[in-house]
């Protein structure tokens, strides 16, 4: 029983236009990266590199993906990133001061990864309470609070950028296992493996897709919107905040401007990911190709060293505007051939 | 001559392989009433959008004021005098009454610049064309469903209409607000201007209809006159197919109430309401739109709070304070609007039967069984006799009453043992729509307490042992369906009392 | 008689009017510093750049969508326009600048037209790619770097004043800005387009029901299309504003600002939803933010709480207008 039903999962899972799309896209890309960055294609250290980049956009991806099945929209999470980055990074500085013995340095680490994860799921539960229970839209709740937490981090931070970090943090997130896998990416698989529990074997996901496919019906089946939506936007905070420790161990330091361009990237991701903005329908494998496609192309950039950092924005944003063209050709073409089959048949 | 005002003739018209009308023929003489009935999905909103122009015939043709048209466009339809009022009337809620109607007459001018005074001057008029008073500066989102409906005829009205098609015009009104919308067609008659009526119910317009035009599958199926018709001639007419109308016989067999409320109130809602209901019977709620009828609904469903009196659950008083309580208690609640209220359009039919139980199939582990719920989805399915290749295709893909099966399905997987229908066949066709009413009167027999509110009158009194009917606000009757009458219950339901303190 | 004082009382602009006194009165008791003549200059001047941009802002929001690209579209149409100005090494007149500038600001605009008339996608995400896209023309493909020397009409232009107030107490002066003639041009032409044409009327139509004002016979596509050209049009000329009176092209100054003016036009009374509010709302919640961030330092406050503060005021604002609302439907479903 369990053997057909994920044969039919397999099934469907590439019947999914948008993954075989980017599934196609992505083996294209890889194969150009071969082709014209051999060298760089075949060494370890560019995957290496790639591995440690993503996971800070990835992660917000993920949280910014659920927000939007459930019809929602999570704009907030660069600044929870940040807001809880420099937290934890001034909390690590109190407990473990430079030049601190490494036990004290680890029990900052922890402190911190505590603070920052607690810190994550409270600011995402407020937005979630502002969009649920107040019911301000949740692109004007977001925008406001990203607004809020980046005010906070400036506060907090005085503007500048908090650095000096107990060694301990860096190793931790620069440690490799097996000497080969760099900790970002181990973190994003598990945040990975986790949501996809979430979404795909529990009540809870199923009931986020119906809750994004129409509310007031959701209210009459007895679903709990308003918890829901918290916790949606709770998850979506937490994964900003591991997001946020990420980017702390990557720049060993945190600053309240941090990953300016990461909320546009997360949306990029997620609407190239074939989520529905409107809510309702969207895969988690879509979502992680996405952003696998989206550093491969980055990192093949890279390698054309006359091509300015600057342009990178003009690529996403390219890049958005066509995933929207592309969806809408598809939705026409898919259209007629609803029509069309409807015709044989009957 | 023109002695049309308009003259279809043998339209045909296929979407991608879809016969969505097939040489259909349609002629209306100046000043007539003229209602064309049929059942959804069988052309009559494609028909109605060749006549505006909306879409383009693929063959036949549509002669307007003598002229003949073989592809009409929106434009040409409007200045050859076709107007239509949609359901929603395609007001703009955020204007005032004055923008509403002057705007298109503005559009229609072609102007780059409004004039204010000019304006008021055109709204001042339109309105006085159907002898009515509204206020100009009123925000049409403020006002009421009737008022909206005049907003939009006087619009009409306002570029010189010959024939005016309405969607289903009397639905949310009161009988005062029929007739007075009736006595506005036969000014209109009288001035030559002729109405077609859109409806998929009989007794809608029935008593101001001139001639009736049925079509069926996109087929033209009769033109009558209205005394050539009755229920069972216009189910066939529009279904194609004979029904019995046997009456429903409740085998109560528990003589203590599942359900009872005692002057249950909820502040400019409905007040004073008391009722019980017996496992095994299927109570008839009907009154018209804003009767209260859906709040009391709610308000047994927990989802619409009650400012005093009592609801008791097996003799024991109970507080409704959520939906999940009601859930709980055993109640399910089929929404009025399936579409909006009921149903995860693009969703699967499996999930849509399976959420409100879904957390029944979570392990102690917290993992969702999924075998089991889509076995119990299958049973729902073949139980039901859902027609879906398989349950893994979202609901979107089914028709009307599919749909409303599902929705079905969903609240007898909860294993209620009340459960309210707000409208359970409204936009169902008719095979559906008895097919629906053989499983309620089988849940019924069961031992289920069932409560249908509907406006559909030959439904309630077909399949309910009582009905109460409620008029703004109260209950203001309890009927036996076997000693009452069609105009009985319709007089009752329209009657004009005074309306509920609180409520202007 | 009675009508106009109390629809006066029940509408948002009353209340936020309120609120900008009892702030001013606030402030000016803290620090006795708000009511000189000076300071009532700044908060003009300040507001100039961000009230033309609201204007622009406000009309997206009232024909339903919502536009984050308006500052890198001005950014880049500004940009460009003084890279080749300085580049042909133009002395002329001022009109030139405009025309170029308004001219780029169309084309930018048009492309945001093209897709929010075309794709049935919220236009916060076609914005969010169009800014990026302006931005990466203007930093990757333009090679942005400041411009320190900008045409000599601009920065006269942005060096004209109107008068010179001076605070008698601490003899420090402010110039009111000629351009605040600008904004208050824009804000004139904006009103009565949106009052007295079609065009202005079919905004407020699409905003209240799309599908309404399509059968009314609005061509819904080319309005949206020449909507957001108009307001490409309008955030070219704030930009070009911003630019002459700092008297140098700095790219990135005016990036981020999208988040205060929509949060001013929202706190202004207009429904992101579409369909009412009106200008002098927009203008007004403008003000009050301005007042908000000009004002901090007045009252000792450091200004990097400035963000933490546009942040609990964009939160109170639409959570107020958002309560209200939710109250006003349920008062209404009592009513059915």
């Amino acid at each position: 029983m369990t053997a057909i039903t994920t044969s039919r999962s397999r099934v469907r899972l590439f019947r999914d236009q948008h993954v075989t799309r980017l599934a196609s896209i992505l083996v294209v890309l890889l194969l150009f990266f071969a082709l014209v960055r051999t060298e760089n294609f075949f060494r370890l250290a560019t995957w290496q590199s790639m591995a440690v980049q993503f996971p800070e956009f990835g992660l917000m991806a993920l949280g910014v993906m659920l927000t939007m099945i459930i019809g929602g929209i999570d704009l907030s999470v660069v600044g929870i990133a940040n807001m809880t980055a420099i937290g934890s990074a001034t909390l690590m500085l109190s407990i473990a001061p430079t030049g601190s013995d490494s036990p004290e340095g680890y029990l900052a680490l922890m402190a911190a990864i505590f603070f920052s994860l607690l810190v994550g799921a409270l600011a995402g539960a407020f937005n979630g309470f502002l969009v649920a229970k107040v019911k301000i839209p949740a692109i004007l709740v977001t925008l406001g609070t990203f607004e809020l937490f980046t005010g906070i981090a400036v506060i907090i931070s005085g503007g500048k950028p908090t650095s000096g970090l107990p060694p301990e943090y860096g190793e931790v997130m620069a440690s490799r296992l097996f000497g080969v896998i760099p900790m970002p990416l181990i973190i994003f698989i598990v945040a990975t493996a986790v949501i996809g529990v979430l979404m795909y074997k529990t009540a809870f996901g199923t009931k986020l897709y119906m809750l994004g496919s129409n509310e007031t019906a959701a209210e009459f089946s007895g679903l709990k919107t308003t918890s829901l939506t918290i916790r949606t936007y709770m998850i979506s905070g937490l994964l900003a905040s591991v997001a946020g420790l990420v980017m702390l161990g990557n720049y060993n330091s945190a600053k309240a401007d941090y990953g300016s361009t990461y909320t546009l990237l997360a949306i990029l991701i997620v609407v190239l990911g074939g989520v529905n903005p409107n809510g309702g329908s969207g895969r988690l494998a879509g979502v992680i190709l996405a952003v696998v496609v989206l550093q491969v192309l980055s990192s093949l950039l890279n390698t054309f060293p006359h091509i300015s950092n600057f342009y990178r924005p003009l690529i996403w944003g390219g890049v958005l505007l066509l995933v929207i063209v592309v969806n809408q050709w598809d939705k026409r073409d898919h259209l007629a051939r609803l029509f069309r089959w409807k015709g044989t048949t009957s | 001559m023109v002695d049309n005002v308009i003259a279809v003739r043998g339209v045909s018209k296929a979407f991608a392989g879809v016969q969505a009308l097939d040489t259909i023929s349609l002629e209306i003489a100046p000043g007539e009433i003229h209602c064309l009935a049929g059942e959804n999905g069988s052309g009559k909103s494609t028909l109605i959008k060749v006549i505006s122009g909306v879409h383009a015939a693929d063959e036949g043709t549509i002669e307007l004021n003598g002229k003949e048209f073989s592809k009409l466009t929106p434009m040409e339809a409007i200045s050859n005098g076709v107007q239509v009022i949609y359901q929603d009337f395609s007001v703009f809620p955020n204007l005032t009454v004055m923008e509403n109607l002057a705007l298109t007459a503005e559009l229609a001018e072609h102007r780059t610049f409004v004039n204010w005074r000019r304006m008021r001057r055109i709204a001042t008029e339109a309105i006085a064309k159907i002898n009515v008073k509204i206020d100009l500066d009123a925000k049409v989102g403020q006002l009421s469903v009737a008022q909206k409906q005049l907003v939009a005829i006087a619009r009409a009205l306002m570029s010189n209409a010959r024939l005016i098609i309405m969607d289903e015009p009397t639905t949310a009104l009161t009988k005062r607000e029929v007739d007075a919308l009736f006595g506005i067609i036969l000014d209109l008659k009288s001035r030559g201007i002729a109405t077609l009526f859109v409806s998929h119910k009989l007794e809608e317009v029935f008593e101001i209809s001139e001639r009736f035009t049925i079509i069926r599958n996109g087929k033209h199926v009769i033109t009558c006159l209205p005394e050539e018709l009755d229920h069972k001639k216009f189910s066939f007419f529009m279904t194609g197919r004979e029904f019995d109308d046997a009456r429903f016989t409740p085998q109560i067999r528990a003589t203590q109430p599942i359900l009872e409320t005692s002057r249950l109130s909820a502040h400019g809602a409905f007040s004073d309401v008391s009722l019980s209901l017996r496992p095994g019977e299927i109570l008839g709620i009907t009154g018209l739109l804003g009767s209260g009828r859906t709040e009391l609904a709610l308000a047994l469903f927990g989802s619409l709070k009650s400012d005093s009196g009592e609801i008791r659950i097996d003799g024991k008083a109970v507080v409704l304070d959520s939906v999940r309580t009601a859930i709980s208690h055993g109640i399910g609640y089929v929404p009025e609007d399936r579409l909006t209220e009921g149903l995860f359009l693009e969703r699967s039919i499996g999930s849509n039967i399976v959420i409100s139980e879904i957390d029944s199939f979570v392990s102690s582990l917290g993992v969702l069984e999924q075998d089991k719920a889509d076995a119990e989805a299958q049973r729902w399915i073949t139980d039901l006799r859902i027609a879906t290749p398989d349950a893994q295709n979202a609901v979107s893909t089914l028709s009307g009453g599919n749909q409303q099966r599902i929705v079905l399905a969903k609240w007898l997987a909860t294993k209620p043992r009340v459960l309210i229908l707000n409208g359970p066949t409204v936009g169902v066709d008719i095979g559906s729509k008895h097919d629906i009413h053989r499983v309620l009167r089988e849940l019924a027999a069961e031992g289920l307490a069932v409560i249908v509110i509907s406006d559909d009158i030959p439904e309630v009194i077909q399949n309910c042992n009582r009905v109460l009917v409620m008029n703004a606000g109260r209950i203001v009757s309890e009927l036996d369906p076997t000693q009452t009458s069609e105009l009985e219950l319709a007089a009752l339901m329209s009657k004009d009392v005074q309306t509920l303190e609180g409520i202007s | 008689m009675r009508a106009l004082p109390q629809k006066l009382v029940r509408s948002n602009e009353f209340y936020l009017f309120l609120v900008i006194v009892v702030l001013a009165i606030v402030i000016q008791a803290r620090s006795g510093q708000f009511f000189t003549a000076n300071n009532l200059v700044d908060i003009a001047n300040a507001m100039v750049v961000p009230g033309i941009f609201a204007v622009g802002a406000f009309m997206v929001l009232v024909s339903g969508g919502i536009d984050v690209s308006f500052p890198a579209l001005a950014s880049l149409a500004v940009y460009a326009t003084t890279r080749i100005l300085v580049d042909a090494g133009y002395e002329g007149d001022l009109w030139l600048p405009f025309l170029i500038v308004m001219a780029i600001g169309a084309v930018l605009g048009s492309l945001n037209g093209w897709f929010a008339s075309r794709f049935a996608v919220p236009v916060l995400i076609i914005t969010l790619g169009t800014a990026s896209v302006f931005s990466g023309i203007m930093q990757g493909a333009l090679g942005s770097v400041q411009i320190p020397n900008i045409p000599p009409a601009m920065s006269e232009f942005g060096r004209a004043t109107l008068f010179v107030a001076t605070n008698p107490d601490s003899g420090l002066t402010s110039n009111m800005p000629m351009s605040f003639l600008l904004l208050v041009g824009v804000v004139v032409a904006a009103f009565v387009m949106l009052r007295y044409t079609t065009f202005g009327r079919g905004i407020y139509a699409l905003g209240g029901d799309e599908s309404a004002a399509s059968r009314a016979g609005f061509n819904v596509r080319r309005m949206k299309f020449w909507l957001y050209v108009i307001v490409g049009v309008i955030a070219s000329i704030a930009g070009l504003v911003r630019t002459s009176m700092m008297d140098q092209m700095h790219p990135t100054n005016l990036l981020g600002m999208e988040l205060m003016v929509i949060a001013a036009v929202v706190l202004g009374g207009t429904a992101i939803t579409g369909g009412t509010g009106t200008l002098t709302g927009a203008m007004l919640g403008t003000l009050l933010i301005v007042i908000v961030q000009n004002s901090m330092i007045l009252v000792g406050v450091p200004t990097f709480w400035q963000g933490f503060a546009l942040g609990v005021l964009i939160i109170v604002g639409t959570g107020i207008s958002a309560l209200q609302l939710t109250r006003a439907r349920k008062r209404k479903t009592a009513l059915i």
